[in-house]
């Protein structure tokens, strides 16, 4: 006779309710709180819907790797992968042999596989004709990079508070580009920088972007008076399709010879711009745009979901990370207007200083914010156009920005 | 001070190594695409110029067919050659052949949309129903 009692016993052995209420003090509770907070990651993403597509898969992604027994995502064997004196420094097949799905799943991060993807669709998804029909709108795309080196300070900086607070080089360049508003990039320099850190950076990278409505309006009104809000700007010119052909060909080669750790990045951004523009390869920009964009978000927010692991997410840097990815943000933005306002000063009050905050990349939010505030204050102002010149700008800016501080920390 | 490359003072990095690290970060982005605007907008000037010499070509064009004298129509009107007439508001009377108007409109835009050319440029007869 099988011995009911026990085999109870022993499926309760086996289940995760056990493992967590045996490892309740030794860490256990650290996985309950991360169940908590992938809850209102979670409620977040559907109710509120902050960047849903998105953070529904980090949010889900962080409730699975902090289930017990699970076994979907491993810790130590990234923690080995990483060690130099491991005998698995660096070594995938260790990874392949005894990982779960999800550690399967973030080999796509580690080698910074979905990053490119997803700029190769953000490429196909983008028409770069406004910022061809004025390419000043570069000059703002850059000035919005102020954040992103504000930030980096202030995470260098936090060691003069205390160590414990504070951060390495690497890991406040990861840090600063929060304030590039680009998931990718963010993702992608992480991930060489400080992958410990890619849960929280990830995660506070996706809501700003998603709070941009709410950060940004208040740092615009502070910094332009409502005359200048009010600025109506000249329509552009037409582009031709010749020029939005040649647009991708060239900046791939320009950028990626001046910064090469960019390659990558900007090599599938414009690839995928090539492919919408050609007008002879429509599939593969469809595909690019539609399914492979698709299938890469799923893998890319669920495995850096994952990386969410309590010991490592529930630390004082983590609040750290929130607080300096709020401060590059809204450097960022008042960087912007502030190029705004130079150009509008330079241009005679030809230029509304509203578009510069576009600059934060975050494409089309950041732009369609601008077109927003510049309505609230007349309502027959359409920025959204104009802004969305300094919008793709800033995706490029936050490119070089993360290539500059790959090749100085990396 | 300067900025030295060893690895451990950019992990560890000083305040002052930072600061010339973000001012250099800034600087480099500006740089990077201050240049790429200088070549975008070299870029834009050829493409304008191109442009004004294709417009350029086709007023001469325009102004060469104005010039060719025209025949006279076989009862005595007096044609002039279409491209150099502004697009006319008719072109002549549609025949319907037990078709509806709003199904007529409908057919003649289907047709201009699949061919690519715009409605007024376009010529139709009749339109009759197969039955």
């Amino acid at each position: 006779m099988i011995n009911i009692g026990e085999v109870l016993l022993n499926l309760w052995n086996s289940s995760g309710f056990a493992a967590l209420s045996a490892g309740f003090g030794d860490g256990g509770w650290q996985n309950l709180v991360m169940l908590v907070i992938s809850c209102v990651l979670l409620y977040l993403a559907i109710v509120k819907k902050f960047e849903p597509l998105l953070l529904c898969g980090i949010a889900f992604g962080c409730l699975l790797s902090n289930l017990p027994m699970g076994g979907l995502y491993h810790q130590e064997l990234w923690t080995a992968f990483m060690d130099e004196a491991s005998p698995f420094y660096h070594s995938y097949g260790e990874i392949m042999r005894h990982g779960g799905l999800l550690d399967i799943f973030y080999i796509g991060v580690k080698t910074s596989l979905y990053p490119c993807l997803i700029f190769m669709g953000v490429g196909a998804m983008t028409d770069f004709g406004p910022l061809l029909s004025n390419p000043k709108s570069l000059l703002l795309g850059a000035a919005a990079q102020l954040g992103v080196f504000a930030a980096f300070f202030g995470a260098v900086a936090m060691n003069l508070i205390s160590p414990e607070l504070g951060f390495t080089g690497p890991e406040a360049a990861s840090i600063g580009i929060i304030g590039g508003a680009d998931g990718p990039t963010a993702i992608f320099l992480t991930s060489k920088l400080a992958p410990h850190l890619l849960g929280a950076i990830a995660v506070a990278a996706y809501s700003y972007m998603a709070l941009i409505p709410l950060i940004q309006p208040p740092i615009m009104n502070a910094l332009t008076t409502p005359e200048q809000r009010k600025i109506k700007m000249v329509q552009t010119r037409q582009v031709s399709k010749t020029e939005k052909i040649i647009f991708p060909i060239v900046v791939v080669i320009f950028v990626a010879l001046l910064l090469p750790d960019t390659a990558p990045l900007i090599g599938c951004l414009m690839l995928g711009n090539l492919f919408k523009e050609t007008g002879v390869t429509d599939r593969l920009s469809d595909t690019v745009q539609n399914a492979l964009m698709n299938i890469v978000t799923i893998l890319l927010s669920t495995s850096v979901g994952a990386t969410m692991v309590g010991s490592n997410f529930l630390t004082v840097q983590t609040l750290s990370i929130v607080v300096l990815g709020v401060i590059a943000f809204g450097m960022s933005t008042a960087g912007g207007l502030i190029g705004g306002l130079v150009m509008w000063k330079a241009t005679k009050g030809k230029v509304n200083p509203l578009i510069g905050s576009a600059g934060v990349s975050a494409v089309p939010m950041a732009a369609r914010v601008a077109n927003t505030v510049g309505q609230k204050n007349n309502p027959s102002n359409f920025l959204l156009m104009h802004a969305m010149g300094p919008n793709v700008a800033g995706v490029i800016g936050s490119a070089i920005a993360a290539g500059f501080l790959l090749s100085v920390f990396g | 001070m300067m900025l030295t490359s060893t690895a451990p003072d950019l992990v560890n990095i000083s305040m002052p190594n930072a600061a010339i690290v973000a001012v250099l970060g800034y600087a480099v982005v500006f740089f990077g695409l201050i240049l790429l605007m200088l070549v975008v907008m070299a870029m834009g000037k050829i493409f304008i110029a191109k442009d004004k010499k294709a417009a350029e070509k086709a007023a001469a064009a325009k102004v060469g067919i104005d010039a060719v004298p025209v025949a006279p129509h076989t009862k005595g009107e007096i044609v002039l050659p279409t491209q150099a007439q502004p697009a006319p508001g008719t072109a002549g009377q549609l025949k319907l052949y037990d078709v509806e108007p709003k199904t007529a409109a409908m057919i003649m835009a289907i047709v201009a949309n699949k061919m690519g050319k715009p409605l007024n440029e376009l010529r139709f007869i009749s339109i009759k129903e197969v039955k």
